[in-house]
């Protein structure tokens, strides 16, 4: 029976019968893999609390027919469980998580998106910056991971220099007078600011910011995201900005 | 594939939780060699439970009037509110005849991943319940996973303003085991609530 290891991050849980769990996990090689915690969810579980959303582990599991099994687990870091003492960082937490699910695919290797959730979950659980914040980033740099990174300075659609004040979410971002599809955005020039500063990972900048511009920043992150995703993130609802 | 009457059992059987088609198909044909006086007694409790139960109108326990056995006895400390996910921890929690107040149940736990926020559980309930001053303690007894600490979070937020005690159960080692194979988060926090030994 094939075994193997790897060091993931636990991206969701679903209730499997009596005390089973299928966890979704991110692994560091392999991608994503769904596998089953047999017991986990008995309090006198050995790893229950290691296959927590947002645990850094070391996991061990034999291949099955459907799902693989876990044999071991080891925590690297408990993240999960310094972001769950906070509210506002657990709904950052799970948004993150969700998106990230949304993004990779079952058993294709994801290193970028994998260091980009451990930079995520890590920031949140160390409370490094405002949740809001490390969640919209995250967003953005994610999204560039796959393909889809927006334009915050030069024109999305023809790429003369900006900065610009028009967005459009279907143009791929900040958008010239000259291309401006009617039903663009007017942000202030400080949200589109402060949005490339998170996309680059200024975090000078980005912790200077107003509340205002960062509340207007979200949406056009979240609009931005579901444009691209098709489906909106159900977390994203849950998120106090 | 069966026919009429047995595959409509295996059918119905099968949508119960944990019940696979395999274990539909065993329980439906032990069903069908079974005393008819058994069946007919399984099939009036079905009935009976449908007809009969209800929740609560006080904590949302389950309940065969308008409140509970908990809420209606008069021996129960009304200064004291547990507040649990599901009815069934209410009946954990009673095992151990530790806890002599009242229950709340949320029916659930916050899960955004799921589509599951505050407003979706009995959150606005309780605060009702606890405006009228005669509750002094509330202990949060959500599951000890990482949705139930956030939803104990969100809860000890919200009860913040209320000038109330608010307690979360300890988390621990469990009663029987070795320390040397307990979790670290486990051992954490059985380290954070470590307590005073009279002497």
């Amino acid at each position: 029976m094939p075994l193997y290891r790897d060091e993931a991050i636990v991206l969701r849980t679903q209730k499997l019968g009596e005390a089973d769990r299928i966890v979704t996990v991110l692994t560091r090689r392999l991608g994503k893999v769904r596998v089953v915690g047999k017991g986990v969810r008995r309090t006198k579980s050995r790893f229950g609390s290691r296959l927590e959303p947002g645990m850094h582990i070391d996991v061990q599991c034999y291949e099955g027919r459907s799902l693989d099994t876990v044999t071991q687990v080891e925590t690297l870091d408990p993240w999960g469980d310094a972001i769950a003492r906070d509210y506002p960082s657990w709904t950052a937490a799970t948004a993150v998580l969700e998106t990230c699910d949304r993004l990779t695919e079952e058993r294709e290797p994801a290193l970028q998106q994998y260091l980009l959730l451990a930079g995520a979950v890590r920031s949140l659980a160390g409370k490094e910056h405002d949740p809001n914040l490390v969640l919209d980033a995250y967003l953005l740099r994610a999204l560039a991971v796959a393909g889809w990174a927006p334009s915050f300075h030069d024109c999305a659609k023809c790429g003369a220099p900006g900065p610009h004040r028009g967005f459009h979410v279907v143009a791929g971002g900040a958008v010239c007078p000259g291309c401006r599809p009617p039903g663009s955005a007017a942000p202030a020039p400080e949200t589109l600011l402060l949005l490339a500063a998170l996309l680059a990972g200024n975090w000078v900048v980005a912790d200077d910011s107003d509340p205002r511009h960062r509340r207007e920043g979200s949406g056009l992150t979240a609009a931005f995201l579901q444009w691209h995703l098709e489906r909106g993130i159900r977390s994203l609802r849950m998120v106090e900005r | 594939m069966y026919e009429g009457a047995v595959q409509d059992l295996i059918d119905e059987l099968g949508r119960l939780p944990g019940v696979g088609p395999k274990s539909a198909q065993r329980i439906a044909f032990h069903l069908l060699q079974a005393d008819p006086a058994d069946v007919e007694r399984l099939a009036h409790a079905l009935t009976e439970v449908k007809l009969k139960v209800r929740f609560c109108e006080v904590c949302f326990n389950v309940a065969e009037a308008d409140r509970c056995r908990v809420c209606l006895d008069p021996r129960r400390d009304l200064h004291a509110i547990c507040v649990v996910e599901e009815p069934k921890d209410v009946v954990a929690i009673e095992r151990t005849r530790e806890f002599r107040g009242r229950y709340h149940v949320l029916g659930g736990a916050i899960s955004p991943i799921d589509g599951i926020g505050p407003d979706d559980l009995r959150v606005r309930e309780l605060l009702t319940r606890l405006g009228d001053g005669t509750v002094t303690e509330v202990i949060i007894a959500t599951d000890p996973n990482l949705e139930g600490e956030a939803t104990a979070s969100y809860l000890s937020r919200m009860l913040r303003d209320f000038g109330l005690r608010v307690t979360r159960l300890a988390s621990g080692l469990p009663v029987g085991g070795d320390l040397e194979y307990a979790d670290e988060v486990t051992l954490g926090r059985a380290f954070e609530g470590r307590r005073l030994i009279d002497v």
